[in-house]
């Protein structure tokens, strides 16, 4: 009898832990190359990081900034003042002060060689000045309203533990102290990463206590880990996967509308465009995509919902402004181009190209989803119309380097923002290296009006005003054609079915947002 | 001896600058990776900071003789996506990868020559064309094709192997091997299997011609006269003879084994220094890049004097300072 009982707890008991002390096992698509959090600003480092890591500001499943470590409010345009949350503890117990924000903030600019970090995010700020131990006041050149955006992506280390650490103490752990959900267990590069739930997260207690992220950027090895049951949840399903999935019944999806738009730059600033062309071969006597007619036409001959219903077997959804629509500053007034091909043909006719001309495609093939193809989708649609289309693929390694050398006359490109009046600076202001504006602007688009809206905007520290003069940028970009939006990507998870996820717009998976249902 | 191999090494040392010029003209020639790596709000002010932070503004000359100048000293670079050294990131993989390559030789060399063997003992027979015919799906079967399937029969369906990853490991002499734990050698059978799978097929078809030959040599039919045992036969008599092309063989294949890891780490998720080249030249991550080639060509340099040594031991009538001169 005794014995029955001994042998019905020590049952009842498994049970209970099975159910309690889960372990959350992840597979992510992409290596995360370190886990020093100020070296390289990737998406992959920053999934893995933030386990570890806060921020002072955190971004909702919508992709809007929330408080974080940190409230904020304005005191005057250029005056930022953010009050830390008391009592938040580092992994090793100690308190997180201002002393660790304004250390932190300052890493960002004088780490070593660092190929870019998040020093963009901090170079605005001209004076950091501690106030107490809870506040800090961030002062800005001019007036700037992306300060909490940016911010949202600086993770907060521990100043003690990061003062002289190499990139090895963060790999290794030592140096690896936040504030975050997860401690860092052991960090094997290439392979997982595994992660210890932080008791005394100041957000409460979490579901998960072994949290593994398995570095798995083979797509069907991915789903294959997942149906196998050695993963619990997979980030980035491929779309060739995804009706599987979705048919089995022993998992489920989650998916939102990426930040992520995927557009066309068109040259509109140089007389002779690289790959353009008459049919004959022969240079054309002007650069056509000058004229917004042919711009327009370009526009009408894309069938974009053929695009994101075929090609990407409804991973996408037909977009029409730089910012997908959970974003800030997407109008929503603004929609998609109409698929016309018959009013393309007339508008080509119009501008002077009845019979047409050459052009060719440029797009990385290895770095949005399925690129190349929706490339030769894309330039079959032109073809249609007359415009006869070449693509033009190549890893992404020769071909950032080819487009920012300006090598192509349409090149796709796929952005994600936090805000459309940064976007917009990026990719469509006029190229002004002093100002910052036009980094990515491959079009060579150039409008005053534009400029003077994106300025406005981001000068603008009230976020509802600001989301105002955003809007409007938006709506000029797109009504002038500054460059072709295509669509805006779908992010999909796939998990066990006894798992839910929030899915959120900027794509990133956290363990800690993953729970039992 | 002594001066075969120091001639070796000394040619070696050429061969080592002139790859390294190349790789690292050949990667300049592609782009910059600051143009990859960059934050993508970042002004232009501070793509050139990053790239003036990395050196890459100087000349091309410059940036060599830098790389060059620390080379000599022992430091290849820092990575520009890892935040640290290029020899560091390679040395903590390499363990993974020669675990596999070696399981994945002695997979072959245990089955494939037995295999070989019989099948060069009785051609005739349903087993020993069924083992031919084997050999030829190793042969042309494509290993990534192989290894899903791998994965979608042993894990996904039956369940019995973890699909992806490398297992526990314990430390030894500050070495991580996996090969020792249980669940270290649960993950490595599969990527192993797949790996081995084309030594597996070329080993076969060798033994089973040398056997067929060596059968037919006067020394075999005099010995199986005199009657000495068939096991014997085989062991001093055909094994032995054909060893030297088996050795060469799979001394060879150990470094396309190596050098084919890239497939088989990239399936199965292995964490091996061959899908760290590929995700480095994917970013164009230069320290990286030119250290790999690097330790790679040393490897082979190695592998191939270890056979010519093991020759020697095999056949006494190789000479190594004799041919060298």
């Amino acid at each position: 009898m005794l014995k029955r009982l001994i042998i019905a707890a020590c049952a009842s008991a498994w049970t209970l832990t099975a159910v309690f002390a889960a372990d959350l096992n992840i597979g992510l698509s992409a290596d995360v190359t370190t886990f020093d959090p100020h070296f390289v600003a990737a998406q992959p480092n920053l999934t893995a990081q933030k386990h570890v890591f806060d921020t002072l500001v955190y971004v909702d499943e919508r992709g809007r900034p929330i408080p974080g470590l940190a409230t904020w409010k304005t005191t005057d345009s250029v005056t930022w003042e953010f009050t830390l949350r008391r009592g938040v503890k580092f992994h090793d117990g100690s308190e997180l002060t201002t002393d660790d924000v304004l250390f932190s903030l300052d890493r960002t600019l004088n780490i070593k060689g660092s190929p870019g970090g998040y020093a963009t995010y901090v170079r605005p700020i001209i004076a950091k000045e501690i106030v107490d131990r809870y506040t800090i006041r961030l002062k800005t050149a001019a007036p700037y309203g992306g300060v909490a955006q940016d911010l949202s992506e600086v993770q907060i280390v521990q100043k003690r533990a990061a003062q002289n650490a190499t990139g090895e103490d963060f790999d290794s752990g030592r140096a690896a102290i936040g504030t975050g959900p997860y401690k860092l267990v052991r960090f094997a590069r290439g392979s997982r990463i595994e992660l210890a739930r932080n008791d005394d997260y100041w957000r409460g207690r979490l579901p998960w206590e072994k949290v593994t992220l398995h570095i798995l950027p083979s797509d069907p090895v991915r789903t294959a880990a997942l149906l196998s049951g050695q993963l619990d949840a997979i980030e980035h399903v491929p779309t060739a996967d995804l009706a599987r999935l979705r048919k089995d019944p022993s998992l489920r999806l989650e998916q939102a509308v990426s930040w992520r738009t995927i557009f066309l730059h068109l040259d509109q600033y140089r007389e002779h465009p690289p790959g353009v062309s008459g049919k004959d071969g022969k240079a054309l006597e002007r650069n056509p995509f000058k004229d917004a007619r042919v711009r327009r036409a370009l526009s009408k001959a894309i069938n974009r919902r053929a695009i994101a219903e075929r090609v990407m077997e409804g991973l996408a959804l037909p977009a029409a402004n730089v910012v997908s629509p959970s974003v800030f500053g997407h109008d929503p007034a603004v929609k998609p181009e109409p698929y016309d091909p018959k009013g393309a043909r007339q508008l080509l006719a119009e501008a002077g190209y009845p019979d047409g001309f050459r052009v060719s495609i440029a797009t990385p093939n290895n770095r949005y989803i399925n690129d190349e193809q929706v490339a030769q989708t894309v330039a079959q649609m032109f073809s249609r119309i007359g415009i006869e289309t070449r693509v033009d693929a190549m890893p992404l390694s020769a071909y950032f380097g080819r487009a920012r050398k300006r090598d192509f006359g349409i090149a796709l490109l796929g952005w994600g923002s936090l805000a459309a009046d940064l976007a917009l600076r990026s990719l469509a202001g006029t190229t002004n290296p002093e100002k910052g504006y036009g980094t990515w602007n491959w079009s060579g688009y150039s409008n005053p009006e534009l400029d003077a809206l994106i300025e406005r905007s981001l000068a603008t520290v009230d976020p509802r005003k600001r989301e105002t003069i955003a809007r409007q940028a938006s709506a000029l970009a797109a009504r002038e054609m500054a460059f072709l939006p295509l669509h805006y990507q779908i992010v999909t998870w796939a998990m066990k079915k006894n798992l839910s996820y929030a899915a959120r717009t900027d794509e990133f998976t956290f363990a800690h947002h993953f729970k039992p249902r | 001896m002594l001066s075969f191999i120091l001639r070796r090494l000394v040619q070696s040392l050429l061969v080592l600058f002139v790859m390294s010029l190349l790789v690292f003209a050949g990667v300049y020639a592609i782009g910059n990776p600051v143009d990859i790596l960059i934050n993508p709000q970042a002004d232009q002010a501070e793509i050139a900071r990053a790239t003036a932070a990395l050196g890459l503004d100087l000349p091309l000359w410059r940036q060599y003789w830098n790389f060059l100048a620390g080379a000599v000293s022992g430091d290849l670079g820092r990575s520009f996506v890892s935040n640290a050294p290029a020899l560091h990131l390679i040395l903590e993989r390499m363990p993974a990868t020669l675990e596999l390559a070696l399981t994945a030789t002695l997979i072959a060399v245990v089955l494939g020559i037995p295999l070989g063997l019989w099948a060069g003992l009785r051609p005739d027979t349903a087993v020993g064309r069924l083992i031919m015919g084997g050999s030829i799906i190793g042969f042309s079967l494509p290993s990534f094709w192989v290894g899903v399937m791998l994965i979608m029969v042993f894990s996904v369906e039956l369940g019995w192997l973890p699909p992806t990853g490398r297992g526990e490991t314990v430390t030894v002499m500050g070495i991580q091997l996996s090969i020792l734990t249980w669940d270290g050698l649960r993950h490595i059978a599969m990527p192993a299997f797949n790996l081995a799978l084309f030594e597996l097929a070329l080993l076969i078809r060798l033994t089973r011609a040398g056997t067929r030959e060596a059968l037919g040599q006067d020394y075999v039919r005099f010995a199986r006269a005199k009657g000495v045992p068939m096991p014997r036969v085989l062991r001093v008599h055909v094994l032995k003879n054909i060893l030297i092309p088996i050795v060469t063989v799979v001394g060879v294949e150990f470094g396309s084994v190596i050098a084919f890891a890239v497939v088989t780490e990239t399936i199965f998720a292995w964490p091996g220094m061959g899908k760290l080249l590929i995700d480095s030249i994917s970013v164009l991550d230069r320290p990286v890049i030119v250290a790999y080639l690097l330790i790679v060509v040393l490897l082979f340099v190695l592998i191939n004097l270890i056979v010519d040594l093991a020759y020697t031991a095999l056949d006494p009538r190789v000479r190594l300072a004799g041919r060298s001169a």
